[in-house]
């Protein structure tokens, strides 16, 4: 037996953050950052006697979320408490819903390398968030803010449809452009307003059975996702192949070791004692609500990346990692509408864009310059100002120092040198000094004539116009 | 002539009448407040100093025509779960025996609209849970009738206080028979109102789908002018109901001809003293006299509501009780390494023996694997129930039964013995199942001079029925005119 042998079984549970104004059961905002306490009232901090009133915008959104995703929405739902202790949870009970969730039987589909895959979801439910803990900064002990205690989210339980660490990243990164296209969550998982429960298990390819599985909870990132399904797939393998079992646990993934930990010992198993929510009364939705939502429901990333082939006349593969992201494919939308070449946009986007994202390992939502400032670097090119080397210094220096591009490259000394004498005098120097390759372009290798413009781009630190750059050297070449 | 006997429909009149002021009102309670309090042991937190500075403070607004309402300068009790801004809300507990809520209950805003005057927060068992008020943590309020025996509960010291006249009326609460079983011990009226009809919120809870606030009067007409006060939809509680506003006293017509009585025979059966069914006989007589038409008929399901009850409200309970953890407010252990600890010592250090009890019983009907056969077998009890009372209410108007199987019992003869004070809620808890309206009355005294509560029950948001018939009930016996509380027996 050996590893590939096995098959992984993976299973989300996604909580995301609604952007409601208020929270789920009061009044008080939802807004993220304040100082600790500020954004209470006797209901979210369970003060005795107080009530929860449920928000009508809280099931709009996660109906919203449910028929994104294909479910079907429970014309009839409830609320159910879910008890245990925790500082965290004032009321010593979460409201939350247990048999009968606003929505169920979805479905999305996810791409990999051309091949649709179909992950159902089980279920979409509402629930309100918990509070945190600071750990005092001044002495021993944690402090409890609440702020954050009943902040609505929505779980998105997944089916066990995923066989590798990508088709869960694919997966979690599809369920994030639906909630961020539908406008109920910003997914800013930084900020843990998007965050997933993973389940593994691995069973040997064939079985019928699912093996026993582990899970980690509230993973705020796609690469520790992946690195930890990796590494707890292994680790299964592993503890199957010396004749081991798995125990069914929480487990906590560790991203400085790249390991995963047992969080509780079975002691502490957790009966929740789930029972209905007496203080608040039925949900019952009419058809008519759920049809009204579902007519007025924003534009969904695969109708987008159709409008982008038709439109844009963008490959497949282009309108596809635009439109994976609202933000990128946003970003692109109002770049577009200021210097108006859709490819060009694209390309940067697709390439320096998301390189950069890719170094720095952060989000498109993260990207800190306006579709202005990119559109203004493009048309800077486009107009010859800089050339397209000094168009990607100037997008690292919109990175780090967001502001207009003009200013950037003003302040930079980053102006393209089109002086007819200047450019001779560069060509002149770079030709006295490679004779070879004079020798070589009039051999007919004509590659000698990129290295030669290279030589005079690298003399100029990028700031020499290459088409005359180009055009000058061919005429002295041919001479 | 003594104020504090008026009722405050008679206080009303005479208010207008100016032939009393506010603040001789609430003078007199407040000097019966100090005559009485010493035995009884009512108040948790009396407020007579407060009350008194506002009685003058009402008076000037009055006066100068800035206040309306015919109600400004009742002195008013409330019970010690209802939430009360910048005064103490302590449930009786140790857990929150310095607790002051940051609000107030929806109730009490209403109480407060209507600028009556807050003459303190009355005893109970603590959170509500118990029949004699004896699981106070802070005292044992004593039957104004007999010292020596106990006021009923958990409002025993809202019923003790209201029949010692030491408050004009007052606000209860109701989760198995709280507001109703006290008023039958202590002579006065108590409504519990249907479930949905009055607010929840601040009303520190005990078993949520059951729990409803109600008034303890002294008169069938004062508890109609509280509950216009209190009823109506409250935006904070999505349980309360949206229902016409009614003014309850408009039912009173002291008129019950061709009006259907039903007597369901469950609750006359042997757990039921003689003394007690003998007095509901001559009720159920008076009824037929005044036109009204009774005939006995089975409501089976009734021997499985006091099971049920305790199934359900201890599970709720157990939930509802949760939030006193130590952490944000009320007591905590000092006596604490880790986070187990103060959990674990704060609760057992701050809670006392029934309400424990009936945690651990909550959560037990809850856990995983005796869910489906305990909460879940209660839940489907509870449907049955409210069937069997649809059914009954096709046929009848109201249905009369006793608000408790016995007079007030002696102090201590029940306290060790928790099955035997469950079975004193075994006439009262089906109306909190059903979330039916009930209101007791008092129909008599026994051989020792203890006041006998009858219970009259109504369909749901009909209380404007069994108003009526209690008021016409009320108008021909004239209870209060033949008997008052004696103080009888010594404190000891």
């Amino acid at each position: 037996m050996s590893r590939e042998d096995y098959e992984t079984v993976i299973g989300l549970e996604v909580h995301a953050e609604l952007s409601t104004k208020t929270k789920i059961f009061c009044s008080c905002p939802t807004e993220f950052g304040a100082e600790p306490n500020t954004h209470t009232c006797p209901v979210c901090m369970a003060m005795p006697g107080a009530l929860p009133v449920l928000n009508e915008k809280v099931v709009e959104y996660a109906v919203k979320a449910g028929l994104a995703t294909n479910c079907t929405i429970a014309r009839e739902s409830k609320n159910d408490r879910k008890n245990y202790f925790y500082p965290d949870l004032p009321k010593s009970y979460q409201i939350s819903q247990f048999d009968k969730p606003l929505c169920a039987n979805g479905k999305i589909d996810i791409e990999e390398e051309g091949k649709i895959k179909t992950i159902g979801i089980t279920r979409i439910h509402i629930e309100e968030d918990a509070g945190k803990l600071n750990h005092n900064e001044f002495g021993s002990g944690s402090l409890v803010d609440l702020n954050r205690a009943g902040v609505p989210l929505i779980e998105i339980v997944s089916e066990p449809d995923m066989r590798s660490s990508k088709d869960a990243e694919n997966y979690l990164r599809k369920i994030k452009s639906i909630l961020e296209y539908i406008e109920v969550s910003d997914c800013k998982m930084q900020e843990g307003s998007l965050r997933a429960d993973v389940n593994v298990s691995v069973r040997k390819i064939g079985a019928k059975e699912f093996g026993t599985r582990t899970e980690m909870k509230n993973m705020n990132s796609f690469r520790s996702i992946v690195r930890a399904i990796d590494y707890e797939a292994e680790r299964q393998i592993e503890i199957l192949e010396e004749g081991g079992k798995i125990d069914q646990e929480t487990l906590r993934w560790d991203d400085v070791s790249g390991r995963t930990f047992s969080m509780r010992d079975k002691e502490d198993a957790q009966d929740y004692r789930y029972f209905p929510e007496p203080d608040l009364v039925a949900i019952r939705l009419s058809e008519e609500y759920i049809e009204n939502i579902r007519k007025n429901l924003p534009e969904l990333p695969e109708s987008r990346k159709k409008r982008y082939l038709e439109e844009y006349k963008l490959t497949e593969k282009e309108a596809k990692m635009l439109t994976a992201s609202k933000y990128m494919s946003n970003l692109f939308e109002e770049a577009l509408k200021i210097c108006g070449n859709a490819k060009i946009v694209a390309n940067w986007l697709l390439s320096d864009v998301s390189r950069i994202l890719n170094e720095k390992e952060i989000e498109p939502e993260q990207i800190p310059f306006t579709a202005d400032n990119l559109a203004k670097m493009i048309m800077l090119i486009e107009k010859g100002t800089i050339s397209s080397a000094i168009g990607k210094k100037v997008l690292e220096e919109l990175f780090e120092n967001p502001k207009d591009p003009e200013k950037i490259i003003e302040e930079k000394g980053w102006i393209q040198i089109s002086d007819e004498g200047a450019i001779e005098e560069v060509v002149m120097k770079i030709l006295q000094n490679n004779p070879q390759s004079i020798a070589d372009f009039k051999a007919g290798k004509d590659r000698a004539l990129g290295f030669l413009v290279g030589q005079a781009m690298k003399e100029t630190k990028g700031k020499a116009n290459p088409k005359m750059l180009n055009e000058k050297f061919l005429k002295e070449l041919n001479k | 002539m003594d104020i504090t006997k008026l009722t405050v429909h008679e206080l009303q009149e005479k208010l207008s009448k100016k032939e009393i002021s506010i603040t001789d009102i609430t003078k007199a309670y407040v000097d019966n407040i100090e005559k009485y309090e010493k035995d009884v042991q009512a108040f948790i937190t009396p407020l007579s100093e407060e009350a008194l500075e506002k009685a003058k403070e009402l008076e000037a607004k009055v006066e100068a025509g800035e206040i309306k309402s015919n109600l400004a300068g009742i002195p008013i009790g409330i019970k010690d779960n209802i939430c009360t801004k910048g005064i103490k809300t302590t449930c009786a507990s140790k857990m929150l025996e310095n607790f002051i809520s940051p609000y107030n209950a929806t109730v009490m805003e209403k109480i407060n609209d209507e600028n009556m005057i807050n003459l303190g927060k009355l005893n109970m068992d603590e959170f509500a849970m118990g029949a004699s008020t004896e699981y106070s943590y802070f005292q044992k309020t004593r039957n104004p009738w007999n010292l020596n025996t106990v006021p009923g509960g958990s409002s025993g010291g809202v019923a003790a206080a209201v029949a010692a006249n030491m408050v004009p009326w007052a606000l209860g609460s109701d989760t198995g028979g709280s507001i109703r079983q006290p008023a039958s011990f202590c002579g006065v009226v108590g409504l519990k109102p249907t479930y949905g009809l009055v607010s929840r919120y601040g009303l520190v809870a005990f078993a949520s789908s059951l729990d409803q606030i109600g008034p303890i009067t002294k008169d069938v007409k004062d508890a109609a002018i509280l509950l216009n006060v209190i009823a109506g939809k409250d935006e904070k509680d999505t349980t309360s109901v949206n229902k016409e506003k009614v003014d309850y006293t408009k039912a009173l017509k002291n008129d019950v001809k061709g009006l259907k009585i039903g007597i369901p025979k469950e609750y006359f059966g042997d757990g039921i003293n003689s003394e007690v069914k003998a007095k509901l006989k001559e009720a159920i007589e008076t009824y037929k006299k005044l036109g009204a038409t009774v005939e006995e008929f089975s409501l089976g399901i009734a021997d499985y509501a006091l099971a049920t009850y305790y199934i359900i409200a201890c599970a709720e309970a157990s939930s509802n009780l949760g939030r006193f953890d130590g952490i944000r407010y009320g007591y905590r252990t000092e006596n604490y390494t880790n986070l187990k600890d103060i959990y674990r010592n704060s609760r057992s250090e701050g809670f006392g023996e029934e309400v424990k009890r009936r945690i651990i019983l909550g959560t037990y009907v809850l856990s995983s694997g005796y869910y489906d056969a305990y909460y879940k077998k209660a839940q489907q009890v509870r449907t049955l129930v409210k069937k069997e009372f649809d059914k009954a209410f096709e046929k009848y108007d109201v249905l009369l039964t006793p608000t408790s199987p016995t007079v007030a019992f002696e102090i201590g003869t029940k306290s060790n013995n928790p099955l035997e004070m469950y079975l004193a809620d075994i006439c009262t808890v089906s109306v909190n199942i059903a979330g039916l309206p009930g209101i007791s009355i008092p129909c008599g005294v026994d051989s020792k001079g203890m006041p006998i509560g009858m219970q009259l029950i109504g369909n749901k948001f009909m209380e404007e029925t069994i108003l009526n018939a209690a008021y016409t009930y009320e108008q021909e016996t004239k209870f209060r005119e033949n008997y008052q509380p004696t103080f009888k027996g010594g404190a000891n």
